[in-house]
């Protein structure tokens, strides 16, 4: 994965904008950003406390290009993908979806946050989610509570006991699937191997082949 | 008036045992009074929602929702896609809009679906239950069914993110949508004035940063409280989810006595309509909702 | 001239025959009005009541008339008798629509209306029918002083509306600034990549325009007379001096760029780094290609550093912003871009200012890679490689940058010529013998645009940082010498898009200008006035009070200093009637009669009747019209005011201030319009020497034994509409808290 990092620090020789632009989904927009910085404002996660760097100087970081600063920020993983940047934006620059382009492309090259919380989310869902087509609530839950080894999984799983209680006496988690039943799609194989072949695909058309 | 027919798109939370499957009954039993008919999509699968994005990539996720657009094609054709997900919908138009404006994305996409036998030619439109209530419908013919007024209760109508940013419901406005709040006026009942309206609850991040998410729904239930509602209503399974449960944890860490009741907007419906509390899929509450259970036996 | 016949007129319409005794205000216009003829009328601007004034002019020998009925900005169309003076007596918008219809008001509202009949009454027979200048001229010529953009459109658009041009370029070609730009920033869709300047155009249209004189290298010997007659003298290099006749002038010399040379700290003087106008050098020799250095060095990289000695708080540089400035730095990194992409460009800017369709340019340029950064520069060298150091503002650091080339953005300096208080300063001390001031004298003529042959200076005065003066908001092209109009970046800073507007918007005045001085009428802001003042020169003191404060330059001297008025130059705003200590400056239909007449007019009851009576003496352009609108609203105030409009602050006259107190006024109010820095008086320096000199009065009142609250002065604009009568009443509680007069009856 660094060589990868590495690879593509020397294709772009320092342009970072550049390569943002064509490695980030809809990089391209970094560079109409008019640094007004409505999107830091209207963040509910810049708050609870502030970003590292909000959007706007994230916008700002990547055309001084400050590579490794923003690849390895913390930042962008506070996005909740609420939307709220995204409609205020005067630019109508899509501040979301260039927070979770650049998070994909930091991820990808190895170079996110080590035990990223929201990367590890994020893996988990997707990889319970195609795993049988559809997500496994229980699985996915049990996996996110255990993630940071027993010790701490059994104080997070005790903590949220209750919560999963009133969801389970609620009739809204299915034990089934705990056990491996539940929904799952039919058509599972052809699933994977759409989904092979999507991937190869996008490795490709961003140079990213490995 | 002639049946409706529509591509249904329930979603992983909305199954049977499902997180939001209170939801799926109450929509149930709502489209039977609104004489709405939804047939499911065959084999459905998960649209990514938006935490999918930095495992997934960009093709897998559209590929994923391509894959829902051609099996509705297929053996749906010619009715609009409905979800009553918020995120499944934000996901499955977001993959529309995006392969509709792009050649290559759409031919790559294509080529990885032949992997599962499929082919996508046409994009359903893609809707979200409730603009099939506002737009085909309409308020005046969803407050013609009402037998049972849901008069004197107060409700936070909680619209949140998905269905309001950033597409939206049309003619809505992103900071002050109004649409739920008329839903809730359509069956009788009245809608407060808060101020976190579209505040977000977290979304996915109320797993992976709990404390954020927290302080953000903490806003939100306080808000709601403080302006005299005896509940709150969404549109969103993750906004009911995250708004509802956590509450007890809330009330631990900042020591306040949270204990608000969250519904859909389906459940009031049902209610209004004359259903049972079983209809409303009342008995999936976590915070039971005291006041529209003993409404729903009268 | 025929006999004097007064008649007066009272109107009953809108609700005055039943809000007033109208048989009563008929009994005092000819009683104490002195008419010899009253009429009333139920409805006096309709045919038949327009036709009975006509009548009585055509066959009663009617020369005066008073009518009473609406403002006098009411109606002007009806009651227009060109033949004879006319007064009005405001009894609508003044009476009965500022008071309440109740029967406890009714005493007070009849007082006030047959207060103001007598007022229309004593103020016709103090009135003649003004005659119009006589001493006007005929050239329909214009002027146009400097051949850049602003010159040549101003130039173009009078000829294509008729009008002969005189046009005058100091250089060997016409073109100016624009001339010297390879493109221009684009003003039309899709606002996206620099255009034509379109300067060879303008001028190949000069050229085959029959109806436009041109002279290069020549500049203003001279400029004497005045509007419709000025004869202006134009020396050409290496020729005669040559004299034409114009009737308007437009000023369009333009701007000079800040002194880069002064910007030490930013690398001005240094390699390699350049203002604006020396980028646009380096890519007109390009032609099109890759942009160089003036070492032949090709540029790979180039840093624009914006606001250079502009906005600048230090005092050291220029204050303002050039406007202009932002636009053009993304204009020349799109040069760069477009012949090659790979250069790296960036503009530092502190605040970036892209207004209008700019926006999509900025917008474009971010599309073309230029890269934008918020930030405050504190040094650039030159040199081989350039440095630029800078606070990024945004990632609140300090940090620098290289680059093959620096363009700093500095801003425009006018070309007014030069600051007639300073000039006058010097002349001072010239004539007392001061030698260097003389060198100063001799050095600031020099650079001089319209040489004028003006008492107050030779050129128009100037306002802030050199740009000249004129009514900002109402009218902007106007300098406060008549019939002369400043066009583009000589007014204040603007672009190209800017300048052009304004050199059309010019042109129009000045044509009108031309027009109005041919038929011997007043320019705006009483555009269309025959009136014009005239002295009793056997009573003048040679005081040149009246010569030094006339806004508009207006009054010259002759050999024994007395006061030379120019007719054609005045704007009527009476500021010279005002200063006149003697009183010997009138207009025929504006005087210190005219407005004395009426002030004695009203009945001043005994102090013991707790009636005051409060004197307000309120500006046309501004109070007045706010008044009658507050009327129309129905905004009721005290009815113990007499209201007299006044053409200007500037026209009021100190002796109408201690007669009103003398007779037994209790108090008297000025409403003007705000003066200084942003000042609205619509003859620029009228109510700041108005106010000037009723500070004087105080010490008068201090002498009469009298509170000095007597004396109140308001600031009024047109808007105050809704806040006007509270003060109006606040006011008359003070003068009853004060008590009456002691001078009542006297």
């Amino acid at each position: 994965m660094s060589d990868m990092n590495q690879q593509m620090a020397a294709k772009y020789q320092g342009n970072f904008l550049k390569e943002i632009e064509e490695q980030a989904e809809t990089g391209e927009w970094v560079k109409m950003c008019m640094q007004c910085g409505v999107c830091s404002g209207s963040c509910p996660t810049n708050f609870h406390p502030g970003w590292e760097h909000p959007p706007q100087e994230i916008f700002m970081m990547i055309r001084a290009g400050k590579r490794e600063e923003v690849l390895s920020s913390q930042s962008m993983w506070m996005c909740v993908s609420c939307y709220n940047c995204y409609v205020r934006c005067p630019r109508k620059v899509p501040i979301t979806h260039i927070m979770h382009g650049i998070a994909e492309y930091a991820y990808r090259i190895g170079r996110a946050p080590k035990n990223q919380p929201t990367l590890h989310l994020s893996q988990t869902f997707w990889n319970n989610a195609t795993k049988t087509g559809r997500v496994n609530e229980v699985q996915l839950t049990q996996t996110l509570y255990f993630k940071d080894g027993i010790a701490s999984g059994i104080k997070k799983a005790m903590a949220m006991q209750d919560v999963a209680l009133g969801l389970v006496k609620a009739g809204r988690l299915n034990l089934m699937e705990a056990i491996g039943g539940g929904h799952k799609c039919k058509d599972i194989k052809g699933i994977h191997a759409m989904l092979a072949k999507a991937k190869e695909l996008e490795a490709q058309r961003k140079g990213r082949a490995a | 008036m002639a049946k409706k027919e529509y591509a249904f798109y329930p979603g992983c939370s909305s199954q049977k045992g499902a997180s939001a499957s209170n939801y799926l009954v109450s929509v149930e039993s709502m489209c039977q009074t609104l004489d709405i008919k939804m047939t499911e999509i065959p084999d459905w699968n998960c649209c990514g929602a938006s935490i999918s994005y930095a495992e997934a990539g960009e093709l897998p996720r559209h590929v994923m929702n391509a894959r829902n657009f051609a099996l509705a094609e297929q053996n749906l054709p010619e009715r609009d896609i409905v979800a009553t997900c918020a995120a499944c919908w934000l996901g499955a138009r977001e993959s529309k809009e995006r392969l509709e404006h792009s050649n290559v994305l759409l031919a790559d996409t294509n080529t990885a679906l032949k992997e599962a036998g499929l082919n996508l030619k046409v994009i359903p439109e893609v809707r979200h239950m409730v603009e099939v209530l506002i737009e085909d419908l309409g308020y005046a013919e969803l407050a013609s069914h009402v037998k049972k007024p849901l008069e004197g209760m107060k409700i936070a109508g909680y619209v949140g993110c998905q269905t309001n940013r950033p597409f939206g419901i049309a003619g809505e406005s992103f900071e002050n949508p109004m649409y739920l709040d008329k839903l809730i006026e359509s069956v009788g009942a009245e809608a407060t004035k808060y101020d976190q309206k579209v505040t977000c609850c977290g979304g996915a991040l109320a797993f992976s940063e709990p404390d954020k998410a927290q302080a953000q729904i903490k806003d939100i239930i306080e808000a709601a409280y403080d302006s005299g509602a005896e509940m709150l209503v969404t549109p969103c399974p993750l906004c009911q989810a995250n708004t509802e449960v956590y509450q007890g944890q809330i009330n631990k860490k900042y020591g306040t006595k949270f204990n608000l009741p969250v519904l859909y907007y389906s459940q009031l419906m049902v209610l209004a309509y004359g259903g049972s509390a079983k209809d409303a899929g009342l008995n999936g509450q976590v915070i039971r909702a005291r006041k529209l259970e003993e409404f729903a036996g009268k | 001239m025929a006999e004097i016949k007064h008649a007066a007129y009272i109107c009953k319409g809108c609700e005055l025959g039943s809000r007033l005794d109208a048989a009563a205000l008929v009994k005092v216009a000819t009683k104490d009005g002195k008419m010899p003829l009253v009429r009333e009328h139920d409805f006096l601007c309709s045919a038949e009541g327009v036709a009975m004034i006509k009548n009585d002019i055509a066959n009663e020998g009617v020369t005066h008339a008073a009518i009473c009925a609406c403002s006098r900005r009411a109606k002007t169309e009806a009651f227009n008798f060109p033949t004879v003076a006319v007064s009005r007596g405001n009894l609508r918008e003044g009476v009965i629509w500022i008071r309440p219809d109740t029967d406890e008001a009714r005493e007070t509202t009849q007082e006030m209306a047959e207060d103001y009949v007598r007022m229309a009454c004593a103020e016709v027979k103090a009135m003649k029918v003004p005659e119009g200048n006589q001493n006007t001229g005929t050239s329909k010529t214009l002027l146009v002083v400097g051949g850049g953009m602003s010159g040549m459109t101003a130039a173009l658009e009078a000829a294509k509306t008729g009008y002969k041009v005189v046009l005058v370029e100091k250089t060997g070609a016409l073109g100016g600034m624009a001339g010297q730009l390879w493109k221009r920033i684009p003003n039309r869709e899709p606002f996206k990549a620099p255009m034509d300047s379109g300067v060879a155009d303008l001028v190949a249209q000069i050229e085959a325009d029959a109806s436009i004189k041109v002279y290069l290298n020549a500049v203003i010997a001279k400029t004497s007379g005045a509007p419709g007659r000025f004869r202006v003298d134009i020396a050409v290099e290496s020729g005669p001096t040559v004299t034409e006749d114009i009737g308007a002038i437009i000023q369009a010399t333009g701007f000079t760029p800040y002194d880069v040379n002064k910007l030490g700290k930013l690398g001005g003087g240094q390699a390699n780094v350049v203002d604006q106008l020396g980028l646009e050098a380096l890519a007109k020799s390009a032609n099109g290609g890759a942009i160089k250095r003036a070492d032949g060095k090709d540029v790979k990289s180039a840093v624009f550093v914006q606001c250079a000695g502009q906005r600048d708080t230090s005092g050291e540089h220029l204050s303002y912003c050039s406007g202009h400035c932002c636009a053009t730095s993304v204009k020349q990194a799109m040069y760069f871009k477009d012949a090659n992409p790979d250069v790296e460009t960036v503009i530092l800017f502190t605040d970036l200012r892209m207004p209008g369709n700019n926006e999509d340019f900025y917008r474009a340029a971010q599309n073309k890679g230029i890269v934008f950064r918020k930030g405050e520069v504190s040094n650039v060298s030159g040199g081989d490689t350039c440095k630029v150091q800078f606070k990024d503002l945004i990632l609140d650091e300090d940090t620098s940058t290289d680059a093959d080339i620096v363009v700093l953005a500095t801003g425009m300096v006018p070309t007014t010529g030069p600051d007639l208080d300073q000039l006058s300063e010097a002349n001072r001390a010239a004539e007392g013998g001061d030698t260097t001031a003389k060198e100063q004298v001799v050095q600031m003529m020099s650079k001089s645009v319209l040489n004028l042959d003006y008492r107050q200076g030779p050129d128009v005065p100037q306002f802030k940082h050199g740009f000249n003066d004129s009514h900002f908001i109402c009218f902007p092209y106007e300098t406060r010498r008549t019939a002369i109009y400043a066009a583009g970046p000589v007014r204040r800073p603007m672009d190209i898009a800017q300048a052009q507007e304004d050199a059309t918007g010019a042109a129009m005045k000045a044509i009108q200008a031309i027009e109005n001085a041919g038929l011997g009428k007043a320019a705006h802001p009483r555009s269309g006035d025959l009136s014009f003042p005239s002295v009793r020169l056997e009573g003048c003191t040679q005081c040149k009070r009246c010569t030094v404060e006339c806004p508009f330059g207006a009054i010259d001297e002759d050999e024994k200093r007395f006061p030379l008025f120019n007719e054609s130059r005045c704007r009527r705003c009476g500021t010279c009637m005002g200063a006149c200590p003697v009183r010997v400056i009138s207009f025929e239909n504006y005087s210190v009669n005219t407005v004395g007449a009426q002030i004695k007019a009203v009945d001043i009851p005994d102090e013991f009747s707790e009636k005051p009576r409060v004197l307000i003496l309120a500006c046309e352009n501004d109070a007045y019209p706010a008044l009658d609108m507050a009327g129309m609203n129905r905004n009721a105030y005290d009815p113990f005011v007499r209201i007299i409009p006044v053409r200007c602050l500037g026209s009021v006259n100190t002796i109408w201030i201690t007669d009103a107190l003398n007779s037994g006024y209790d108090g008297v109010m000025l409403m003007g319009c705000k003066h200084g820095d942003q000042y609205q008086c619509h003859f620029v320096k009228g109510s700041e020497l108005g106010r000037y000199r009723m500070s004087k009065v105080y010490d008068t009142l201090k002498g009469m034994n009298l509170e000095t609250e007597r004396l109140m002065d308001l600031e009024v604009a047109i808007t105050d509409v809704d806040t006007l009568p509270q003060k109006i009443n606040d006011y008359a509680a003070k003068i009853v808290e004060m008590g009456m007069s002691p001078f009542k009856g006297l």
